[in-house]
């Protein structure tokens, strides 16, 4: 075999910091070729993607903007998989925040009020949980795989959110567009910058990092969390309860995708319609990959994924680039992060191996 | 033809991507392997198989290139978990979002090009035999390919040596390799059968189903044949069974939606994916059951101590 991989003693500490740089390098070497190969200077289009759109203070905003709901989906996604608990229905817990959150808004649609805000931050921190609480259930009762059920979920929440703003939750004076009406001022987070769509979500989201920092590395559960990943017998052993790790990762995921949700709509869109996410559940969970499951190297891979969100907006204007093609380096980004993450506990050798042990 | 031959054909239509998808997760599985990446392999095959019929107004061609362009897209995936002993989990989700954004990316050319749906076999006489005959005899040729190769993968597992050997490296891969089979050269041709099958299920829909290009068509069909694997118990005579249960779904709720029920289309949309989960529930909570027929070795990181 031409490629050989030898275990190294212990895991390269260096190494599980290197990679994440080493595969966002491969990233941009692959978006070079293929906009060479599309016809377009590679270097001035990696510019135009990854550098013009933040040149400005708005775009500054819209950066924290994006990065804020992927920060605090990766932070709670993070914990899941650390314990080997795959959550990948984010995307339908962050809709069903947003129903709920977003459904607050509208009951109270007449009415002024400091305490509006909160109200729907609650609500749609429970929706999310609620949400993910389903997938846990079906898990700890039932045994049910929750990759599939999550997924599932996901697609019940879209249709739901759809079936809303169609029917029920329609703006009268909509022009029978499918959204429901823009939610009043006190329904709207604060703008904290003039001149930008930066708001209160953005501070947030830091605290949610700052929270998950503190319980991974304070936290009682945030260790058995850590064991029930890397050492599912030692956990049995020390009688850390399984389920337990189920429930609270899919509340917690929930929790934090329901509230995203709703600063999404309370934030930057200010209704309900049927494309409020360009797949930021999913998406989160590359963040999640890339920031080492960790909650300071997920709001550096957050910043990072935005990026390529405002980047495929500005090369689908100026380039006439499918949209789409952000998902593409997304997917490729994922791919090189997992190869080169071999590194972290191999060597790779070339050619056969010197000594030869027998058969 | 009369309703009721119609209604089962269009069950049997629907049902067909996810025969195909499932057959070749079924597979995959088999040797050990868990590839989650099914959703996006249909798409690419779906893009791949949209993109060459629109080209060049040949659907066997289309369907070969589908196939193809899934398998292509697998070999991401094996190279990733078999020879850089990457997280099988991670690197199925990573190929689903990559393939979802390269289909929305080649496809985006293609929203409105018309297509021209795949033959129905006909056979003179034989197709007029009321409901018999178009059920027996109406199908365009994938439908047939579909049941073939579910057949052809029973005989292979169970009735044949080479088959035996893939299932002893998904039940053991330390045994199977001490005895000398080569198991990452099993898993890679496993994974990419797997690919292949997803890629004509994804070529299914625009070419036969509904011809035309929608992004993100396969709409969490990649997902359901996951599900029907568990669903069938790792056994593909219940994929069949599975496969054509979860078309009756689609069809029953597009017939109640059609006949004006007074319920909105969205809620009936979500009534097969409601039904997954409700499966999915119903024959995990035997987890005994499920621990004697899944393959034993499933998703683990084989890396042979030379």
């Amino acid at each position: 075999m031409l490629l050989r991989l030898e275990p190294r003693g212990e895991a390269s500490r260096a190494m599980i910091w290197l990679t994440p740089v080493l595969s966002i390098l491969l990233t941009l070497t692959f978006g070079a070729i293929l906009f060479a190969a599309l016809g377009f200077d590679p270097l001035r289009a990696l510019a135009a993607y990854f550098i013009r759109p933040v040149s400005t203070l708005y775009g500054l905003g819209e950066l924290a903007l994006k990065a804020t709901p992927l920060a605090m989906i990766g932070v709670g996604l993070a914990l899941g998989f650390r314990a080997n608990v795959w959550n990948i229905g984010a995307e339908g817990q962050f809709t069903m925040g947003a129903i709920c959150g977003g459904g607050v808004a509208l009951i109270f649609h007449d009415t002024e009020g400091f305490w509006v805000l909160p109200l729907m931050a609650l609500a749609g921190i429970a929706g999310g949980m609620a949400y993910g609480a389903i997938p846990a259930l079906l898990r700890t009762r039932f045994n049910a795989n929750e990759i599939l059920t999550s997924l599932m979920l996901t697609y019940v929440a879209t249709l739901f959110l759809s079936y809303l703003v169609h029917g029920p939750w329609r703006d009268p004076k909509g022009l029978n567009f499918p959204e429901t009406r823009m939610f009043n001022a006190s329904a709207q987070l604060p703008g904290l910058l003039d001149g930008t769509r930066f708001n209160l979500g953005a501070i947030v989201a830091l605290l949610v990092v700052a929270a998950g920092w503190l319980l991974l590395a304070r936290g009682f559960i945030g260790y058995q969390i850590k064991v029930v990943g890397q050492a599912p017998k030692a956990a049995a052993f020390a009688g850390f309860d399984q389920n337990r790790i189920v429930w609270f990762s899919f509340l917690v995921g929930g929790g934090l995708a329901g509230l995203a949700g709703l600063i999404e709509v309370a934030g930057a869109i200010g209704q309900l319609h049927p494309r409020i996410s360009p797949g930021y559940g999913f998406t989160a969970i590359i963040v999640a990959f890339l920031g080492r499951l960790h909650p300071v190297g997920i709001l550096a891979a957050a910043l990072m994924i935005a990026l390529s969100y405002l980047g495929g907006e500005a090369a689908q204007i100026e380039m006439r680039l499918p949209l789409a093609i952000t998902g593409v380096f997304q997917g490729v980004l994922l791919f090189f992060l997992l190869g080169t993450d071999v590194l972290i506990r191999y060597r790779v050798r070339f050619g056969r191996p010197a000594t030869s042990r027998g058969g | 033809m009369d309703f009721t031959a119609a209604v089962l054909l269009s069950v049997i239509a629907a049902a067909t991507p996810l025969l195909f998808a499932a057959t070749g997760e079924l597979v995959t599985e088999k040797s050990g392997v868990l590839n989650l990446g099914v959703e996006g392999m249909m798409l690419v095959g779906a893009v791949g198989a949209f993109s060459t019929a629109a080209a060049t107004g040949n659907p066997w061609l289309a369907i070969l290139v589908g196939a193809g362009a899934g398998a292509a897209v697998s070999l991401i995936f094996a190279f990733l978990t078999l020879s850089l002993l990457t997280n099988q989990v991670a690197t199925g989700l990573a190929l689903t979002l990559f393939g979802v954004g390269l289909s929305a990316s080649i496809g985006q050319g293609f929203v409105g090009t018309p297509m021209r749906p795949l033959p129905k076999l006909a056979i003179p006489g034989l197709s007029e035999v009321p409901l018999i005959g178009p059920l027996l005899f109406g199908h365009d040729p994938l439908v047939y390919l579909s049941i073939l190769l579910l057949a052809g993968v029973w005989r292979f597992l169970y009735r044949s040596r080479p088959g035996l050997v893939l299932r002893a490296v998904g039940e053991s891969h330390e045994a199977a390799h001490a005895i000398g089979y080569p198991v990452i050269a099993i898993r890679y041709g496993a994974v990419a059968f797997g690919g292949a099958m997803a890629g004509l299920g994804g070529a299914y829909l625009p070419l036969a189903y509904t011809p035309m290009w929608i992004e993100n068509m396969t709409a969490g069909r990649g997902w359901i044949a996951l599900a029907l694997v568990v669903f069938a118990t790792w056994r593909p005579g219940r994929v069949l069974l599975g496969a054509y249960l979860f078309g009756g779904v689609t069809i029953l709720q597009l017939h109640v939606q059609a006949g004006g029920v007074g319920v909105a289309s969205q809620l009936m949309s979500m009534l097969p994916y409601l039904a997954t989960i409700a499966v999915l529930v119903l024959i995990s909570r035997d987890a005994t059951r499920i621990r004697l027929n899944a393959p034993a070795d499933i998703g683990k990181v084989f890396h042979p101590q030379a």
